[in-house]
């Protein structure tokens, strides 16, 4: 039976889906003053993190940094609410350390549900987008399953797995978003009625076991630092949390292995069952136990949900395999004995749009003002979705406004990579960030973050003026102290000698600018400060920029070179509705890519995969020898 | 024929040096290559000869109807071609005034006269061949000896493309541990250390370096070695010259355009080009101008990579021999010791004091061919030293832009190194190391940026 359809109120922005693509994407808009209404399916699940409960890493932990920076949430979210709180990769160079927090589940929706629900311009709501409202090839709206015509300027979707979900736990499968949650299926069928073109990825998620029954004396304890630090621009060192949880690690074994490799004909992985493609970086533990036969131990490792659940993630050994052999699985291992199993770990295939479909502002190339962002979109990860759904927040309300359009580009945030990769390249797995997918990331710190996009987010009118002036405040302070080290002089002397001496290093001949020896590799700040007179009480913040820029100017500067060389590319314009047909000599594939793919310059071009240099050439002495006009 | 990749005008160029050869060239690339060719030849009907056939006939000036010359034609249609497009080869007799008025008919036909290099970029553009394989054509044509034909087939074949994907990947192997370290830092993996990095940077540099010593050979083979052969009047310069000249050694007569007063002229001495420098000043030796003989000795110097400095055996040594014993002390040369067939009153022995360099010193009487052999094998031993001629493979860099990449290439290993020795963090290294794999990619085309298609292109001679 058909539900009567009626006109409910009129939006400037409508997001679709309170993930952490969602949220974002809601806040931004609603911040940048329209009047925006963000719906979900069910709003006990806003902001849930129906996989891992952490927040960060290498890459992952730079995009929060980034959406702190234009004035997102999940930094300040993840703040308030994690339970342990790391750096990682303190042993290498600055251009790769990041920062991870375990977040307290529960509390992480909580506190994300009360900033919606406070958000001036917002109106949360739940229920089941259904259909979109797309008038002369521009979406003018929403649909739900409750017959409420939605109409807005601009229309965010940001499904998830929900699209069409459908959870396998070994020979059982069944129709459900993540965690058992209803799943959206008629958004699916109309997106696909409307000529999107959709595939189905799968991913997955290990069992959790109760925290009360692991023998931790079996495991190794993984504490969180002592060292404050935060995701936020905005927190203060005052409010670190000290009494942090704890993770723990543990192996699987032979045993595991055994019981797995018995199993496999009932694992859906291997037995035909799963179609989806998974991610090849966040493999199953049955498929890691398949590809490396030879490794006779996987890591594990236990991580609480929350400081209110007894709940563990058994981190690394997410499988499909029925429930039965989950439990088997996991009693081999190192601590688990006697554990008891909470849920059982399951794959979940969903739809996603093909990315390439998208332009760099995340609206679709086929319907104009509608735009996706996050897990729908083919990646994987909060902090993959978050920094997509504050872009396409950002611009659904640019749109609403009349304005043009904000894109950020791969030399200046982890997110303009991502979404250059996503819309230029597409993807065939659920899309994770890493660092080795930034080109410049040297500059792309997540030390610097703020110093990349806060005046960015102040333009936007996403970061408010008192936070802008501290970040002005922090930048003088940066440059007063790079003047100041680029103006004293280290003098040689018995203390300096002794000093170096101590290091390793060799004595001063003369006298050196204080910033040529920092530069020295055997040299921090704190030991240049001691021969430094009249030494002021600078910033630890300051005082890590003012280093890094100082000691690695050398390779920043090359970088810069190679951003150079991007921008000139960059500036190679392709002109629009250019007729690949028509040029003679790309090859077959490179024709196609570059007809469906659509790019906007020649840098893009030469980034699709199958296009190669010598199409890029010819691409390029066509451009110049202007011959699209000649060509009919 | 129209083909679905051919949409290009058609082009014409001489494709042969100009010069009095036996035979040139004169080639038509493009749609309506074969209907122009067949406007201006009397003979069989080229639209209908099967594919790949060469036919002989005339060509005519189809507004005088007087014949020009005689001529055969290679007709060759498209994809198999060196163009990828229709492709027209006409032999003519060579001499300049044919070839070019041939040129002029095809052009009055409706073809265009070819830009620098718009042969090999068509070839290029269609898809036909890769960048370093381009840029090999393009040194073949330049080829000044068989030797030089060899290397820039070979590079055709893509040894060089294929020894630096070779290094690349070796580079790469580091680099990708690398990655996963960084982006899974909880995990237990095989950490890449400075040591296995420091490792492949030190294996990859020391083949740069290497294929950097054979890129000078490589642009002798190309461009010929500059050879100055001086010495004081009446020593024999001229006959030396043209002993060098004849015996089927001159492969080219003629770069400048013109026969007469040329100033380079080449040789091949064993497979090694000799690009002669100056060869005026010894042809005119025989005048007054023979006064400045010294002056103008020694100016050739300045472009030789090679000296070829006479003596007369027959005298005692002068002052302007010592001059120039002197002046080319810090050359490459091979000092002849000429006339061997008059009384000696200047032996070897007698310029130990003066030479005291490995410089080879050997006797030689020119009008008798004596020695001359000698002199041959020592041209050829000083350029293929110990290396290229044994070697298995003739992988050489040939040109100014694979050097430049490689060099740079070789600059960031050198970086690499040094701060791995100054224990500068891992992921900072692997900017320069990045850097590395990034030029060499270029190389073999694999990571072209714009700039090199524009220099690419701008670097091609005219025809092939």
């Amino acid at each position: 039976m058909t539900v009567p359809e009626y006109t409910a109120d009129d939006y400037d922005v409508i997001v679709v889906g309170a993930g952490h693509a969602g949220s974002e994407a809601a806040l931004a808009a609603a911040r940048m003053g329209q009047k925006t209404m963000l719906i979900t399916l069910n709003l006990e699940m806003v902001a849930f993190m129906p996989c891992n409960p952490s927040v960060g890493g290498p890459a992952k932990g730079i995009v929060v940094r980034e959406v702190d920076a234009l004035g997102g949430q999940m930094g300040k979210n993840i703040d308030a609410t994690y339970i342990q709180m790391r750096m990682l990769n303190t042993g290498k160079g600055p251009a790769v350390r990041a920062l991870r927090a375990q977040a307290d589940k529960n509390a992480y929706h909580r506190v994300m549900k009360d900033t919606l629900e406070n958000t001036p311009n917002l109106t949360l709501r739940q229920g089941m987008a259904t259909d979109l409202i797309v008038e002369d090839g521009e979406c003018r709206g929403v649909v739900t399953n409750t017959g409420a015509r939605y109409r807005a300027k601009s229309v965010v979707l940001t499904a998830g797995t929900s699209s069409r979900g459908k959870i396998i736990i070994g020979e059982l499968m069944y129709s459900s978003g993540p965690n058992n949650s209803i799943p959206s299926i008629e958004l699916s069928e109309n997106l696909e009625k409307l000529g999107f073109k959709l595939r189905r990825f799968k991913t997955g998620t290990p069992p959790r076991v109760n925290g009360n029954t692991i023998d931790y004396d079996q495991t190794q304890e993984e504490p969180g630092d002592k060292t404050p630090n935060a995701f936020s621009f905005t927190t203060k060192d005052a409010d670190y949390v000290t009494d942090q949880m704890s993770c723990w690690m543990t192996y699987t074994n032979e045993e595991t292995h055994k019981i797995i490799r018995a199993n496999l004909k009932r694992a859906p992985m291997f037995s035909g069952v799963i179609k989806g493609v998974g991610p090849r970086y966040c493999p199953s533990i049955e498929d890691k136990v398949v590809r490396f036969a030879d490794k006779p131990r996987h890591q594990i490792f236990l991580e609480p949900e929350g400081r209110d659940t007894s709940e563990y993630y058994v981190g690394d050994f997410s499988t499909s395999m029925p429930e039965e052999i989950q439990q088997k699985m996991l009693h081999t291992v190192a601590g688990l004995q006697h554990a008891k199993m909470m849920r059982p770990g399951y794959a979940i295939e969903y739809d996603v749009i093909e990315p390439w479909q998208l332009t760099h502002t995340l609206e679709t190339k086929h319907v104009k003002n509608l735009f996706t962002a996050g897990q729908m979109n083919g990646t994987s990860g909060y902090e993959e979705a978050a920094g997509q759904g504050i872009i396409a927040g950002i611009n659904a309300a640019l749109r609403a406004q009349g304005k043009p359009g904000f894109t950020l580009g791969r030399d200046q945030a982890y997110i303009g990579v991502m979404i250059d990769d996503l819309v230029t390249k597409g993807t065939n797995e659920p899309y994770r960030l890493l660092t080795s997918r930034a080109e410049y990331r040297l500059v792309l710190r997540h030390d610097n973050a703020d110093l990349r996009l806060t005046e960015k987010g102040h333009t936007l009118g996403l970061i408010d003026d008192d936070r802008y002036a501290a970040f002005e405040t922090k930048k003088q302070a940066i440059q007063a102290e790079m003047d100041r080290l680029h103006s004293i002089r280290i003098k040689p002397g018995q203390a300096v000698d002794d000093f170096l001496a101590s290091k390793g290093g060799a004595p001063l001949k003369d006298g050196i600018l204080a910033s040529d020896f920092l530069k020295r590799p055997e040299v921090s700040y704190e030991d240049l400060a001691q021969f430094m007179p009249d030494h002021p009480d600078v910033d630890r913040r300051v005082i890590e920029q003012v280093t890094i820029q100082i000691k690695y100017a050398g390779y920043i500067a090359k970088e810069q070179q190679k951003i150079d060389r991007l921008h000139r590319l960059e500036a190679k314009k392709i002109p629009a509705h250019i007729d690949y047909n028509a040029i003679n000599g790309i090859a077959t594939e490179a024709r196609q890519k570059l007809t469906k793919i659509q790019p906007e310059t020649i840098a893009q071009a030469g980034r699709i995969s199958g296009v190669n240099p010598a199409d890029v050439a010819i691409l390029s002495v066509y451009i110049e020898q202007g011959k699209i006009a000649k060509v009919g | 024929m129209a083909n679905s990749i051919t949409a290009y005008d058609t082009i014409a160029a001489i494709s042969t040096p100009p010069g009095e050869g036996g035979i040139s060239i004169v080639r038509l690339s493009g749609d309506e290559a074969i209907q122009v060719a067949q406007r201006v030849f009397k003979g069989k009907d080229l639209a209908n000869v099967p594919t790949h056939t060469i036919n002989y006939g005339h060509i005519v000036d189809p507004a005088t109807q007087d014949v020009v010359d005689e001529v055969m034609v290679s007709v060759m249609r498209a994809p198999k071609t060196y163009t990828r497009e229709d492709v027209i080869e006409i032999n003519c007799h060579g001499g300049i005034v044919d070839t070019n008025r041939i040129l002029q008919l095809l052009l009055s036909q409706g073809a265009r006269m070819a830009e620098p290099g718009e042969f090999t970029k068509r070839a290029f553009l269609n898809g036909r061949i890769d960048l370093t394989q381009a840029e090999s054509v393009m040194d073949l044509i330049r080829a000044k000896t068989d030797k030089a034909m060899q290397v820039a087939v070979d590079q055709l074949d893509g040894n060089l493309s294929h020894l630096i994907k070779n290094l690349r990947q070796d580079i790469f192997s580091v680099l990708g541990q690398e990655e996963v370290n960084i982006d899974y830092p909880e995990y237990e993996m095989d950490e890449v250390t400075g040591k296995m990095m420091l490792e492949k940077a030190q294996k990859v540099r020391d083949h740069l370096v290497q294929l950097l010593k054979t890129a000078n050979q490589g642009k002798i083979l190309r461009e010929g070695l500059a050879t100055a052969i001086i010495g004081r009047p009446n020593v024999g310069k001229s006959s030396l010259l043209n002993y060098l000249l004849h015996e089927d050694k001159a492969i080219v007569t003629d770069v400048a355009g013109t026969t007469r007063d040329t100033l380079e002229e080449y040789v091949n001495v064993r497979g090694v080009p000799l690009k002669l420098v100056d060869t005026a000043g010894i042809h005119h030796t025989t005048d007054k101008v023979e006064k400045i003989g010294v002056e103008r000795s020694k100016k050739a110097l300045g472009q030789a990579d090679l000296v070829l400095l006479v003596l007369d055996a027959s005298a005692p040594l002068q002052s302007d021999d010592r001059e120039l014993l002197k002046a080319t002390q810090d050359k490459k040369r091979i000092i002849l010791l000429n006339k061997t067939d008059l009384p000696a009153a200047l032996h070897p022995e007698n310029l130990e004091a003066l030479v005291t360099d490995d410089s080879r010193i050997i006797s030689v009487s020119i009008l008798k061919t004596a020695g001359l052999d000698a002199l041959e094998a020592a041209i050829a031993r000083l350029f293929f030293g110990e290396g290229i001629e044994n070697s298995q493979s003739n992988v050489l860099v040939t040109n100014a832009r694979q050097y430049g990449l490689l060099a740079q290439a070789k600059a960031a290993l050198d970086e690499v190194i040094t701060a791995l020795q100054n224990e500068v963090p891992l992921d900072l290294v692997q900017i320069d190391m990045t850097t590395a794999w990034e030029k060499m990619g270029e190389v073999v085309g694999e990571n072209a940026p714009d700039e090199l298609i524009t220099q690419l292109f701008s670097q091609f001679c005219l025809g092939k």
